[in-house]
């Protein structure tokens, strides 16, 4: 995928038929990696970096639809979810922020950096026994990001900076799953099974992985290294307002 | 499991209750649930209906989490106790109105995948004119959902609710054949289809013991 960028743009599944086929002329860019594992600041740099090369930034995040986040919220505060009902609302979130806000910014030939995207669905359904491929195609109406970069990092590099950070938490170590008899034990057995995942999915769907364990400004240069890699890609392949052979086909 | 499917002013509701009397009164244990009423997704269903922030995409999402929902606490416990469940409404209301909004009938179909099959489904067949003529009588004005105004038909509410459910109706006829859905004339008189329901239902719980404590032999999600 990195190798070859192009300004195709898929659906994971069937995607969205109710939509007109616009055209989507931004790019869409995916930062995944564990949770503490420093993707939030990373992507607060990267923004005024993208804006002086004079690209226009949008962001979107995980659990912050409208719609969803509150809901989602207040589900975690009770008992009452089961690995189905959190996939679901967490792909209801996904898709009220993917109709109101990924696609409209693409289509305004935006940047759209994603704060974690559908394979954080998949690691972490995964890790608490949902289907895979159940996940998969509730996910189908995805769009494929142009770029998934993904901040990977081992456990035990994880643990002290969470700790340092705002501390371990109880979704965060897993503790719903009842996985160790303390929350430490718990964190480590929960976030070794997500990074675990995560590795396998960064094979599958060929993210670009980079060593989160960097000091930030070093891991920031990593990131913007891959970024204008891909866009001088993508841009000397099909300027946005010539009809070359720029593969307009969108897979259905 | 037995469930009701029909457009809105099908009569389907009525008919589920005067069968949950019926069933009562010979003494079968009965749970009742219906579509679209758990709390979790209540204030999301309420805030996007209100704000006009739904797509067909979240809006068949969100009530996947309440099917999904009730499907742990309402549906299952019940079957698994050996009880009669009824269900005002099950994921063919889905497979035919989302379907209608546009979403991909694959696609839904996937995502209810984890629902299991009833034992029995009747599905209330309704001329357009009838169900608008008994909605309208009852209340004066069409549900902005129901008439299917987001999907931008028509502006005029009784006209959109006929475009709308004239797509679900064909959709549904479609299902009845795929889902093996048993059709009740829903214009017969009330009476009338009561009595051939009560048929059909006592054919499904010929085998059935009413003495089991749980559900090892009795209603089963694969015997259609």
């Amino acid at each position: 995928m990195a190798s070859h960028p192009s300004r195709a743009k898929t659906w994971y599944g069937h995607g969205l038929p109710y939509l007109a086929k616009k055209r989507l002329p931004g790019h869409l860019i995916a930062i995944e990696g564990t949770d503490g594992v420093g993707r939030s600041a990373q992507i607060e740099l990267l923004r005024p970096w993208l804006e002086l090369e004079g690209y226009a930034v949008s962001n979107t995040g995980w659990t912050r639809s409208p719609l969803l986040s509150e809901t989602i919220n207040e589900a975690k505060a009770g008992h009452r979810l089961t690995v189905t009902t959190f996939s679901l609302l967490y792909a209801a979130d996904f898709a009220d922020r993917l109709e109101h806000e990924i696609l409209p910014a693409l289509q305004a030939g935006f940047i759209v950096i994603a704060d974690r995207y559908m394979y954080t669905a998949f690691a972490r359904n995964s890790v608490m026994g949902a289907d895979p491929k159940w996940t998969r195609e509730v996910f189908g109406m995805a769009l494929v990001p142009d770029l998934v970069l993904y901040l990977d990092i081992d456990v035990e590099s994880l643990i002290p900076r969470v700790i340092m950070g705002k501390g371990m938490d109880y979704w965060e170590s897993g503790m719903h799953l009842a996985l160790g008899i303390d929350l430490f034990d718990s964190f480590e057995r929960y976030q070794g099974r997500l990074i675990d995942e995560y590795r396998r999915l960064s094979g599958e769907f060929g993210f670009i992985s980079v060593d989160a364990r960097l000091p930030i400004e070093e891991l920031q240069g990593e990131l913007r290294k891959h970024i204008a890699e891909y866009l001088s890609g993508a841009n000397g392949k099909s300027h946005p307002d010539s009809a070359d052979n720029g593969p307009s086909a969108r897979k259905e | 499991m037995i469930c009701v499917e029909g457009i809105d002013g099908s009569g389907k509701s009525t008919q589920l209750l005067l069968l949950e009397r019926w069933l009562r009164s010979r003494g079968y244990p009965v749970h009742f649930t219906e579509w679209n009423s758990s709390r979790l997704v209540r204030r999301s269903m309420q805030r996007g209906k209100k704000k006009n922030l739904l797509t067909p995409t979240t809006f068949s999402l969100l009530h996947a989490v309440d099917f999904a929902d009730r499907l742990t606490y309402q549906i299952l416990p019940p079957l698994k106790a050996g009880m009669i469940v009824l269900a005002d409404r099950y994921v063919y209301t889905a497979f035919a109105r989302d379907v209608a909004r546009g979403v991909h009938p694959e696609w839904v179909r996937a995502v209810y995948s984890p629902a299991l099959r009833p034992d029995l489904t009747l599905y209330f067949r309704v001329p357009i004119d009838i169900s608008l003529e008994r909605l309208l009588s009852g209340r004066a004005k069409l549900k902005y959902h129901e008439a299917g105004m987001d999907v931008g038909l028509s502006t005029d509410p009784v006209e959109s609710f006929r475009m709308f459910q004239s797509r679900v109706l064909e959709i549904y006829d479609q299902l009845t054949l795929e889902f093996g859905m048993r059709p009740i004339d829903a214009t017969a008189e009330i009476p009338n289809q009561q009595r051939l329901i009560r048929t059909m239902v006592q054919e499904i719980l010929r085998n059935y013991d009413r003495n089991r404590a749980n559900g090892k032999n009795g209603v089963t999600s694969q015997s259609r």
